[in-house]
This record gives C-alpha cells, sequence and structure tokens, in this order.
C-alpha cells in the first residue's frame, strides 16, 4: 500500500467514525484506536497520539453550537478540569511505561464498557433540593432553560466527583479517547448534574484534557503528521456532518448497532492484547 | 473599556465557542494544505506505521516544527497545524482566566491558572 492510499482509506474510517460517533452521541473516539491498530496494523502510540489530536478537534469545533443553547456550566468545567489534565498528565506518563499489550487490554475492556453504557444511558436523577456547602463555596449551582422557563440545580458531592474525573482524565491519556462516558457518569449520576448540562460540560472539558496529554505525546515523538493529518481532517468532517443531520433521524436503532460495533472491537481487541499480537 | 456588566457567563460562552471554532479553522487549514504537499511529494512511497520508531527530534518541539514548516516541509506544515490545534484549548483557559477576573471571581481565576500551569506543563517538553 502506498501512502496516498492509506491517507484515503484512514481518511474514510476516520469520517465514518466520526460521523457515527456523532449522530448516536457516542463519540468517534472510541473506535478511532481500534480502527487504526486492528485494521490497518498501524502501531497503537501513533494510534493514541492521532486520536488525541482529533479529539481536541472535534470537542473545539462542537463547543461552538453547544454554548448558544446556555446549558454548558463554565465554572463547573473549569473545576473539574484541575482534575482532567492532572489525570491526563499521569495517563499520558503511563503510556510511556507500560507494555502496548497493557494498554490494548485496558482498552478492550474500556470498549466493553462503553457499549454496555450506551444500551443503557443515563436518565435524569432526583435532583437534590438542598444546596451542598461546597459546592455553593464553589459557585457551581446553576440554571438551564427549559420549555417551564430556566430551571434551577444544586450540585453535589464534589470531592466524589473529582477523584472520578481523575480517572477520567488518566483514561483520556492513557486510551487518547474523549471518556466523555466517565466524565458525564462522574457528573450526572454522582454529582447529580442534570443530563443536559453534564453532556455539554463534558465536550467542553474534553478539548483541555485531551490537549494536556498531547503536549506529552508530542515532545515523545508519538504525534505523526502522516497518520494525525487523515485522522484530524477525517474525524472532523465526520462530526460536522454527524451533528448537521443529527435533527432528522431516529438515532435509537443506529445507536444499538454501534454499541454492538464497540463490543466486538473489544473484544478483537482483549483478544489481540492477550495473545500478544499488539 | 470593558463594562462589568458585559461580562455575563453566557456572553463569555460565546467567546469562548467562536474562538474554539476560529483556532480549529485555521488549524485545519494548515494541516490540509501541509498534507496535500506531503502527499504530492511521497504520495507513492510505501506506508510502513507497523513498526514504531517516533518522531525525529525536529517533530516533537515547536523550534524544530517551525523552522521545518517555514522550509515548506509538508510534514512540518502539518506538524505545525496540530500545534495550532493543541494551543486552542490553552488560549481558551486563557481567555477564561482573563473573564472571570473581568468579573472580579478571584476564586475561579485561581483555579484557572492552575489548569493553565497544568497544561502549560504539560507543553513544556515541546518547548525544549
Amino acid at each position: 500500500m502506498n501512502l496516498l492510499e492509506f491517507t484515503v482509506l484512514i481518511a474514510a474510517g476516520s469520517f465514518l467514525a466520526g460521523f457515527l460517533g456523532a449522530l448516536t452521541g457516542l463519540g468517534g473516539g472510541v473506535v478511532l484506536v481500534p480502527l487504526l491498530t486492528l485494521i490497518f496494523k498501524v502501531d497503537i502510540r501513533y494510534a493514541v497520539g492521532a486520536s488525541l489530536v482529533s479529539v481536541i478537534a472535534t470537542s473545539s469545533g462542537a463547543a461552538a453550537a453547544y454554548v448558544k443553547e446556555g446549558f454548558s456550566n463554565i465554572r463547573i468545567g473549569m473545576f473539574l478540569e484541575i482534575a482532567t489534565t492532572l489525570g491526563a498528565l499521569l495517563g499520558a506518563y503511563l503510556a510511556a511505561s507500560v507494555s502496548t499489550g497493557a494498554i490494548g487490554l485496558v482498552f478492550g475492556l474500556v470498549l466493553l464498557y462503553s457499549a454496555f453504557l450506551s444500551l443503557h444511558p443515563p436518565t435524569d436523577v432526583a435532583t437534590e433540593t438542598r444546596p451542598d456547602p461546597l459546592a455553593t463555596r464553589l459557585g457551581m449551582n446553576g440554571s438551564y432553560p427549559s420549555l417551564r422557563g430556566p430551571r434551577s440545580y444544586f450540585v453535589h458531592r464534589v470531592p466524589a466527583g473529582f477523584g472520578l474525573m481523575l480517572g477520567a482524565g488518566t483514561l483520556s491519556g492513557l486510551l487518547g479517547i474523549g471518556s466523555g462516558a466517565v466524565k458525564v457518569l462522574a457528573m450526572d449520576r454522582v454529582m447529580g448534574i442534570p443530563f443536559k448540562v453534564s453532556t455539554t460540560t463534558s465536550n467542553f472539558m474534553i478539548g483541555v484534557t485531551a490537549a494536556a496529554s498531547a503536549g506529552v505525546y508530542l515532545s515523545r515523538g508519538y504525534i505523526d503528521p502522516g497518520i494525525s493529518m487523515p485522522v484530524m481532517l477525517g474525524v472532523l468532517a465526520g462530526s460536522l456532518a454527524g451533528a448537521r443531520v443529527l435533527t432528522k433521524t431516529k438515532t435509537a436503532l443506529l445507536r444499538k448497532l454501534f454499541a454492538a460495533v464497540i463490543a466486538l472491537l473489544g473484544i478483537e481487541m482483549l483478544y489481540h492484547a492477550v495473545t500478544g499480537r499488539i | 473599556m470593558f463594562r462589568k456588566s458585559d461580562w455575563t457567563d453566557l456572553r463569555i460562552e460565546i467567546v469562548i465557542g467562536n474562538l474554539l471554532r476560529a483556532g480549529v479553522t485555521l488549524a485545519a487549514t494548515v494541516v490540509l494544505v501541509g498534507g496535500l504537499r506531503f502527499l504530492a511529494r511521497y504520495g507513492f512511497a510505501p506506508a510502513n506505521y507497523r513498526n514504531f520508531s517516533g518522531e525525529p527530534s525536529n517533530l516533537r518541539a515547536w523550534s524544530g516544527i517551525v523552522q521545518a514548516a517555514f522550509g515548506l516541509h509538508g510534514r512540518g506544515i502539518i506538524q505545525l497545524g496540530l500545534l495550532l490545534l493543541m494551543a486552542t484549548p490553552v488560549a481558551r483557559v486563557a481567555f477564561s482566566a482573563f473573564a472571570f477576573a473581568m468579573e472580579k471571581d478571584w476564586l475561579y481565576v485561581g483555579i484557572t491558572a492552575l489548569v493553565f500551569l497544568i497544561l502549560l506543563y504539560s507543553m513544556a517538553g515541546s518547548f525544549a
């Protein structure tokens, strides 16, 4: 295969990953690394580097559309970014010190967990009505627009959420994914933040988190221009296209299909990791 | 120049959203230009990414990347685009610190400064 064919194929695969990721709300990053390593036989460290770059691009590109709706909470986001960026640094250092097989193993497990989560989407937990003293001191309580005017919410269990975010950042730095699922889990289920607010705030945080590990990857020589170029451009174009058709389609079936693909990639990844072929 | 009342959270978020979109558009354009140049030159060379060797040292840091890009090397131009992309969230954090200062929210100026320092630390290796 020559470089032109390789680039076109990777751009097409990345476009599809970004498109389905945006359409199903599951994010394209999680299928990108398995696609590159299992199908295109790219070394997993190059694959993670390229994926990180695409994660920054899609998160930043989508943010402009999200903020206009007025759901995201920049104080919650900024405070939790302390945890995700520290985690991202830890993940990036781990990526250099553990074997590629171990990275593959963790990746396989995360894929299976993502597939499971996507079939059990989080629902709004009953919001508590009493303010939490720490969250109040941090100015995190807010309100979001709804059909019946602004609805206010109180944030809870800040330390537990902060701890989970540290984990989300570490996974992001180790695997080159946005870890949106873990971030939403931390905000939605642990901190009691309404679903709409947690998903948009999570998207807001993903770019900063990925940038923290991408800096380390770059100085290690893990970010290859030849691979990152088609991946970044493909995923970006795909996710913009996906967001555009999102409003016109019913995504329940698509979501199930995509979850099945993620699960299959997870099993394949585990198999390759266990048999020492990554 | 800026009155405090002008800097509501929503207004800040809209400015940030536009900043991010501009950064991504610029970065994607540079990457595309570099990619076309790279492929025009090496498109028919064999692709081999199975073996990991790491990037040459000039494509790992700002100084080398800028030099390679201004030498019009395709890979250098792509790498410069990727650097611009990584700088976009950093610029966002810097702007947030400024916006919190406009709101006189010193707690969040501190929190944002901490995130900014962590980001600078992560990029420190590439300033060498």
